[in-house]
């Protein structure tokens, strides 16, 4: 229901960032082939190749599996309990592991189920001698689970919570049992976004580096990316590095789309939009499941992130917060990551109006839809570039256009930003498409269009999802190494980087209070992204 | 609005851009790893010692380590702004000369010495370290006295390593142990298997995992004790002092031939194997000075393990055999 200005303008919005993101990518690419390198000395589709391409496919589908299947149950205990206690802090909880650095995270989850670790002192007092190794693909699955369980969690939230209250009345004076209420509201909700959850966690861990060597137990545990990252680090072979990038690509990419063959249902309805208020899962064994569940995956998460405060708030953190290098660190990922986050909402908003636009024509033509498509399937796989890739390149392109470190703030963030991409374009559009299907008739029929529009129309309602968003956004991009490693200059330096920096000069303790700094701060973003929950749920 | 302030953004983009720069004193580029560099690196005290003697200003550019350094001189090529590479280490060698980018020093480098005895026309050491097992007292009594026990011990009593393909410790570990064990190797890292933790990425994530307790030995160097002793003052954590003797790992700097002043980065060179460089390096990089000191040494580098040995194998002998060294090991550690 767009006029055809705004058809025309949205098509527009849309093919503008379709187009700056493949250029993006492909100048990086374009850069690196015509670097002359000679050609590339080891041969590309060895035995290796292709056990490591199995293993990386192998390891990324358990971890997805087991992810999203613990996050169900999650996601429906804590919408049916809208005042559990401390629900809003459980929530807030989630989007943690996602900001911290990868090396913190894993340090923090050996604490608890390392060989001398939480787990294994309990079973040591059970009498078991041998501690219980989790090193090997156990060690990547709880890893992994614990980085992208909070995420898929809080993405079927949202997506439950969207459902409009009107359903909950119905079905509570249907009479329906639970597994009704289940089976004809809720797995719908889900199933909805479940494609989309699930193809954004097998992204992220097919391409995971750090974790899948610290805790693989062997180099029989290796993914395509640290083979990427050796070609193009280690061994400086651009050619190499390119092409295992597009296997990675292209494999993920199939199987994304065997994934999501068909365009989920929709069936979004307009409704009065009223406040949500739950009448099932009342009595007794409902309760203590949802509370069991609810209290199982927050200690679960929560373990380990007590690991990394109980070592952080040994360090000197009066010393480090006043100290010049944490400030300017501080400042430098705070920029960054907010440009990042900030890009990549105004991208995600200008892909979204580009699909709506298409998906408003009556009868969208082959390059319409075909332009759909990639606007989807570009918001989703730019996740597996590797930043290394991205960063090189352009480090040859913007060379010869003098000091390199004088863009390095703008080409990071230009990374984080399509590293965050994904992430916004999950929360952000089923808002924007519900919230267009509920006012686009009214709006247009108003004659409210442009700016006044947005004010009065869209922000009050989208506000929320745009700040969910953000936050997410600007969390992950203060928890990121990788894109600045790549530049690290003395003049760019960022939290991760610095706490890396401890690390690295036997800094331990330093290390650690920063880290739970960092954490600290990501929570503190995490509040920002779910402010306005709470007065919504006396409303 | 949005205009304006488009405008001002635009006219401080040229103004910054087109500012000449401001005609003063003589300046050095160092490119180095950023350790080196950091608050409690040698670089600060370097900068500030060279600074006093040459009437110029010495710049610090930092990347992530040695084997960054390279590749950022490969991006960068002739047109680099380095005038000096500081913090390549002596496997990288064959490869940094095949750049073409560096030049014959031409200087008297006698100072320095090495174990080993190393010398080169275009590279001069500055510090150096032998890599060692480091164990913890408190978990370990009976440690290894020999790369053989190390391979052949209990394999409950784990060790973390780092990968040779993505850090130079894994590097240094592959070659001490193909020094040791020559074509025998695989069947050594066979062994060695059963006693590994796992395999981190670099040298940071194994000595994060040994210092959190969680594994009894990191592959490290003997003068990792050294800091905790010094600056914890405990000598709980100590490096195992191996009977065939340690590989070691030389860190050596070179110069470039596009420095723009090649006295300038002569005088660093001569500067660097002077005392005012090497008194810095033991108590802030951690590493072995490469020359005389003013001073003594701390009395904890009096403690640490000297080895009897030294293992060092030629830079192209590293550089034509790495890689079939490297998936000899992959092939050895990944067998079930």
């Amino acid at each position: 229901m767009l006029t055809r200005a705004e058809r025309r303008r949205g098509t527009g919005w849309g093919l503008l960032s379709l187009i700056g993101i493949a250029l993006f990518v492909g100048m990086a690419v374009a850069a690196l082939l015509s670097w002359d390198a000679g050609s590339t000395q080891n041969r590309l589709f060895t035995a290796y190749t292709w056990r490591i391409l199995r293993f990386t496919l192998w390891q990324a589908a358990l971890s997805t599996l087991l992810s999203v299947v613990f996050a169900l149950p999650v996601a429906l205990a804590l919408a049916r309990r809208p005042s559990f206690p401390g629900r809003i802090w459980i929530i807030r909880l989630m989007a943690l592991p996602m900001g911290l650095p990868v090396l913190i995270g894993a340090l923090g989850l050996i604490g608890i189920w390392g060989r001398q670790g939480v787990m294994n002192s309990l079973l040591l007092k059970l009498g078991l001698e041998q501690p219980v190794s989790i090193y090997g693909l156990s060690g990547i699955l709880i890893a992994h689970v614990f980085f992208n369980l909070p995420l898929a969690a809080r993405l079927l939230l949202a997506a439950l919570e969207r459902l409009p209250a009107e359903y909950w009345q119905l079905s509570s004076s249907l009479g329906m049992k639970p597994f009704s209420v289940f089976r004809f509201i809720e797995w719908p909700a889900a199933r909805r976004v479940i494609p989309g959850i699930t193809g954004l966690i097998f992204m992220l861990c097919a391409t995971s580096f750090t974790l899948v060597l610290m805790l693989g137990g062997g180099p029989a545990a290796t993914t395509l990316e640290v083979a990427i990252y050796q070609s193009l680090r280690f061994d400086f072979d651009p050619p190499r590095a390119i092409a295992l990038s597009l296997l990675q690509i292209g494999i993920t990419a199939l199987i994304l789309i065997a994934i999501s063959p068909l365009p989920a249902p929709d069936d979004a309805v307009v409704t009065a939009g009223r406040a949500t208020r739950r009448f099932d899962g009342r009595n007794l064994p409902a309760r203590l499941w949802d509370a069991l569940v609810i209290l199982l995956a927050t200690t679960f998460l929560i373990l380990p992130l007590a690991s990394i405060v109980g070592a952080g708030v040994q360090a000197n953190l009066w010393g480090l917060v006043n100290s010049a290098a944490f400030l300017r660190a501080a400042w430098t990922s705070f920029t960054i990551a907010f440009s990042a986050g900030l890009l990549a909402v105004l991208t995600s908003l200008a892909m979204i109006a580009g699909r709506e636009a298409i998906a408003d024509m009556k009868r969208p033509g082959g390059t319409a839809r075909a332009f759909s498509v990639s606007l989807g399937g570009m918001s989703s796989l730019v996740l597996l570039v590797p930043p290394v890739v991205l960063g090189t390149g352009w480090f040859l392109m913007l060379r010869p256009f003098g000091d390199v470190a004088r863009y390095a703030p703008a080409l990071v963030a230009i990374i984080n930003m399509l590293m965050a991409l994904p992430f916004v374009m999950r929360v952000l559009s089923p808002a924007v498409e519900l919230h267009r299907k509920r006012t686009g008739r009214l709006a247009a029929s108003l004659g409210l269009s442009g700016f006044s529009r947005l004010r009065k129309i869209d922000l009050p309602v989208l506000a929320k999802p745009l700040l969910t968003a953000l936050s997410f956004a600007m969390a992950l991009s203060l928890g990121d190494l990788g894109a600045v490693a790549l530049f690290g200059s003395s003049e760019l330096t960022t939290l991760p980087w610095l706490v890396y920096s401890r690390l690295s000069s036997y800094r331990t303790n330093d290390a650690d209070g920063l880290a739970f700094i960092l954490g600290i701060i990501c929570l503190g973003l995490t509040m920002i992204g779910t402010a306005g929950q709470r007065e919504e749920k006396h409303g | 609005m949005r205009r304006t302030i488009l405008s001002i953004v635009a006219a401080a983009a040229v103004f910054s851009l087109s500012a000449p720069a401001k005609a003063q004193e003589k300046t050095l580029t160092v490119y180095t790893y950023e350790s080196f560099i950091s608050d409690w690196g040698p670089g600060p005290k370097v900068k500030e010692a060279f600074e006093k003697s040459c009437t110029c200003k010495l710049n610090f550019v930092g990347v992530a380590d040695g084997v960054a350094l390279l590749t950022r001189l490969k991006l960068e090529g002739k047109g680099t702004g380095a005038d000096i590479a500081l913090g390549l280490d002596t496997n990288l060698i064959s490869e940094a000369k095949a750049t073409g980018l560096f030049e014959p020093h031409g200087l008297d480098a006698s100072a320095a010495k090495v174990p080993g005895n190393y010398s080169d026309d275009t590279f001069i050491p500055y510090d150096y370290g032998h890599f060692a097992v480091v164990y913890d007292t408190q978990a370990m009594t009976n440690p290894p006295k020999s790369l053989k026990e190390l391979v052949e011990g209990d394999p409950a009593q784990k060790i973390v390593i780092e990968d040779p393909r993505t850090s130079t410790p894994g590097l240094g570990l592959l070659l001490w142990v193909k020094s040791v064990y020559g074509d025998k190797a695989p069947e050594a890292w066979a062994k060695l298997r059963r006693r590994v933790l796992t395999v981190t990425p670099g040298w940071s994530e194994a000595y994060g995992l040994f210092t959190k307790g969680e594994v009894p030995m990191v592959f490290s160097y003997t003068t990792s004790p050294a800091y905790h002793m010094v600056e914890e003052k405990t000598d709980r954590y100590q490096a195992a002092s191996f009977s065939e003797g340690h590989y070691i790992q030389i860190e050596v700097a070179g110069l470039l031939k596009g420095a723009k002043d090649k006295d300038l980065a002569k005088q660093f060179l001569k500067f660097m194997v002077s005392p005012a460089f090497q008194d810095v390096i033991p108590t802030t990089n951690w590493m072995m000075p490469a020359a005389k000191t003013s001073e003594p040494l701390p009395d904890a580098f009096g403690k640490l393990v000297q080895p009897a040995e030294t293992f060092l194998m030629g830079s192209d002998e590293v550089a034509k055999n790495r890689q079939a060294w490297i998936d000899e090991w992959l092939t050895a550690m990944s067998m079930n």
